[in-house]
């Protein structure tokens, strides 16, 4: 698009090999690469290969995240590309902290303003609930995931609807609610790109701000030329958007009913607040006359000088960029419209009683944890079986199902680099630990995983002399620590070796950061 | 008990039982861009939108028109260009799908991120500026402020019943990271700088 000479970010790469010549599809303004929205910061290229499927989910049966990581590994092309991808947004995403003074303070007013909330929980739902019908909102109470997607049906059965445009949403990812629709004879489209290439492919999302990440674009080629029609020869991206952009906008134009996810409720202005890139939350939201929102009882804040710390915290997070391109506001349905918020329990109040990890439910989605595990970036979030994957995946699955999910708090090498990205502050990776006794003691946890979690709770229980084993060990957050990695006991040992022993680690970092700022 | 008495009761019952007050969150506008109309300009340029530069013809409408000029069907929402699609006129949201270029007044930006504040009184009809092929906003540069704290105080997040932050145009990178403008909305996103009409200020 530009003969210009694009400069990018320069940020070291993981796999340098992973890096393409030149980049005919790089978009240059004032001389620099743009990145905004999840776009690379460098060129990269991959070689086509197979796509390595998820987990092999039976029933209640514990999922084996090592089994689908190790097939993940074993796709060179997949996991370099992976790798390289995330760690690209972690380090955008730093880019970004650094551009803040006051990030720090920002994370702190972040977590404050989350356990408020949630510790007076009641208050503002109830609260959010009278200014949203005040204002003409019809807000429904769901349980659980059942009454959620029974709700949703009624309404739609109401309307006559046919079919459904809508945007990505983890919560009704969590309620089956696709399958649901399916049952009931309701066509359901999603609308978001990425969503969208899961959805033709029968999979789920693996990441939850990007759902394809762990596709290569041959591998979107296959899926679209069997499903949309384009020539399964053409990989090129831009192609392949242009086909998906074509082929969505008469099932959104033609669409009865839209429904979005939110990802902040204001009680004070009964409002919601959906943030996204690619304008089809605005589409589903205004295009069809009924617009209905599915929405966690834990995304509340108190008032609008509370949102402007989360909006500038998310997407900076999430993708290394100041904003999403779209941040959206409904505070009421349109002239002549219908709105509809279907404020989703699903097992969070109960989680609001678990001393060791309520704070889990400060979380805002923003995948940043998930960018910077390395357990997380070289597996691939479908082998994790669960609709939550990465860090934050290991601390609330088990509340859905301690069984099923008793594996996954193993797919951690406790570093804390999770902890230390959060923009709500959680303990991810004290949680992670926490999991790990509980499912211990309630006996869902096999031998061999008993011994490998005494020899990380010694460190662990002691922060200083476990920052100290890391520095040591010349690692760095880009990497698993080695002394976890080769203990003999971490099955993460067996596939990897660690490049590149970077110059210091994050606490060495931001101690000396610090010590440069005050 | 409905489902919303037995939230309610459950929530309750499992209150953390810690007192955590609410902080008081400050406005962070201590150290503002000496020109937040050039802040606003770097940052709507690093999130892929177009800062239409006033010519030195002095009339301020040209790079508008210059970029129209050749499309069939323009709908404007604002009295400073006239389209030939009347916003006032469109029956069901489908009869904009069209529309090449979307023509809308913000009612005000943010230099910190780039972002221009679309409302429904704005837009008139809300889909408008996502169906359209290409969105042009008009901006007052007198109406932008420094950061999104100060932006939340603004009225029409109280009085409107949608609005939207605009940054840039609609865009992915959802395939290899590739970034693409023009995912399912706008292709593109340019601002013009004009002074609203009416206004006894200037
Ligand atoms: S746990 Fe924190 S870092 Fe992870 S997704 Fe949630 S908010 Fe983001």
């Amino acid at each position: 698009m530009s003969t210009v000479r694009e400069q990018t970010d320069d940020g070291a790469m993981l796999h340098p090999e992973q890096r393409a010549e030149g980049d005919p599809d790089a978009i240059i303004r004032d001389g620099r690469r743009l990145d905004h929205a999840e776009g690379t910061s460098k060129p990269l290229r991959a070689h086509p290969e197979p796509q390595p499927r998820g987990a092999k989910v039976h029933g209640n049966r514990p999922v084996d995240q090592q089994e689908a990581a190790a097939r993940f590994i074993a796709a060179p092309e997949h996991e370099k590309m992976h790798d390289e991808r995330l760690w690209d947004l972690r380090q955008k995403r730093d880019r970004e902290m650094h551009g803040i003074p006051e990030w720090e303070e920002l994370r702190s007013l972040a977590s404050a303003i989350k356990e408020h909330t949630l510790t007076h929980l009641d208050e503002y739902l109830d609260q959010f609930e009278a200014n949203a019908s005040a204002n003409g909102i019809h807000v429904h109470w769901a349980r659980d995931a059942a009454e959620h997607n029974q709700i949703v049906h009624a309404i739609l059965r109401d309307n006559g609807v046919k079919s459904l445009i809508k945007s990505k949403s983890m919560l009704t990812e969590e309620c089956g609610f696709r399958h649901y629709m399916a049952s009931v004879g309701i066509e359901v489209i999603e609308t978001d790109l990425g969503e969208r290439i899961q959805q033709l492919d029968n999979e789920d999302p693996s990441h939850v701000v990007v759902p394809a990440v762990h596709k290569l674009r041959t591998d979107v080629a296959a899926v679209f030329s069997r499903t949309i029609g384009t020539d399964p020869n053409n990989s090129d991206v831009h192609y392949l958007a242009e086909a998906q952009r074509e082929a969505t906008r008469p099932l959104i134009l033609n669409a009865d009913a839209g429904m979005t996810g939110g990802n902040f409720m204001v009680a004070e202005t009964g409002t919601f607040v959906v943030c996204t890139n690619e304008g089809n939350a605005d589409l589903s939201a205004n295009v069809p006359k009924l617009h209905i929102a599915s929405i966690g009882i834990e995304k509340i804040i108190p008032r609008l000088e509370h949102l402007a710390v989360f909006v500038r915290l998310l997407s900076r997070s999430a993708l290394g960029s100041p904003i999403t391109q779209y941040t959206s506001h409904f505070r009421g349905p349109r002239a002549g419209g219908e709105m509809h918020v279907v404020l989703v329990d699903n097992g969070r109040s109960e989680r609001l009683g678990l001393a060791e990890f309520w704070t889990s439910l400060k979380c805002i989605r923003c995948g940043a944890c998930m960018n910077t595990c390395p357990v997380y970036r070289r597996s691939g979030g479908l082998s994790y079986g669960a609709t939550y994957s990465g860090p934050i995946g290991l601390i609330i699955d088990p509340t859905f199902n301690a069984r099923k999910y008793s594996n996954l708090p193993y797919a951690s090498s406790l570093n804390g680099s999770c902890s230390n990205v959060c923009p709500v502050k959680i303990n991810i990776h004290e949680q992670i630990y926490a999991w790990r006794r509980v499912l211990v003691e309630q006996h869902e946890v096999p031998l061999a995983k008993r011994a490998a979690m005494k020899a990380a709770g010694v460190l662990l229980s002691r922060p200083a002399a476990y920052r100290a084993a890391i520095a040591a060990a010349d690692t760095a957050l880009a990497h698993l620590p080695r002394f976890v990695i080769y203990n003999g006991l971490n099955a993460w040992g067996k596939h990897r070796e660690v490049p590149h022993p970077p110059k210091e680690t994050f606490h060495s970092w931001d101690h000396a950061n610090r010590g440069a700022k005050r | 008990m409905s489902s919303r008495d037995d939230i309610l009761a459950a929530i309750r019952a499992n209150l953390p039982r810690v007192d955590r007050p609410l902080p008081h969150v400050p406005l962070f506008d201590d150290d503002p861009p000496t020109s937040l109309l050039s802040a606003f300009k770097d940052s709507l340029h690093r999130m892929g939108g177009v800062f239409l530069d006033p010519p030195a013809s002095g009339d301020l409408l040209a790079p508008l028109r210059a970029k129209i000029a050749d499309a069939k069907i323009v709908c404007s929402t604002v009295p400073e260009i006239a389209g030939n699609r009347d916003i006032a006129g469109v029956g069901v949201v489908r009869d904009l799908a069209d529309v090449d270029f979307a023509i809308v007044r913000a009612s005000f930006a943010v230099a910190e991120t780039g972002s221009v504040l679309l409302s429904d009184a704005d837009l008139r009809v809300n889909a408008v500026a996502y169906l359209a092929q290409h969105l042009i906003v008009l901006l007052d540069p007198a109406d932008i402020v420094v950061n999104l704290h100060h932006a939340y105080r603004r009225p029409e997040f109280r009085d409107r019943h949608y609005a939207c932050f605009h940054t840039g145009p609609s865009a992915t990178a959802d395939i290899e990271g590739v970034l693409i403008h023009g995912a399912q909305g706008v292709r593109s996103l340019s601002v013009l700088p004009v002074v609203r009409a009416g206004d006894p200020n200037h």
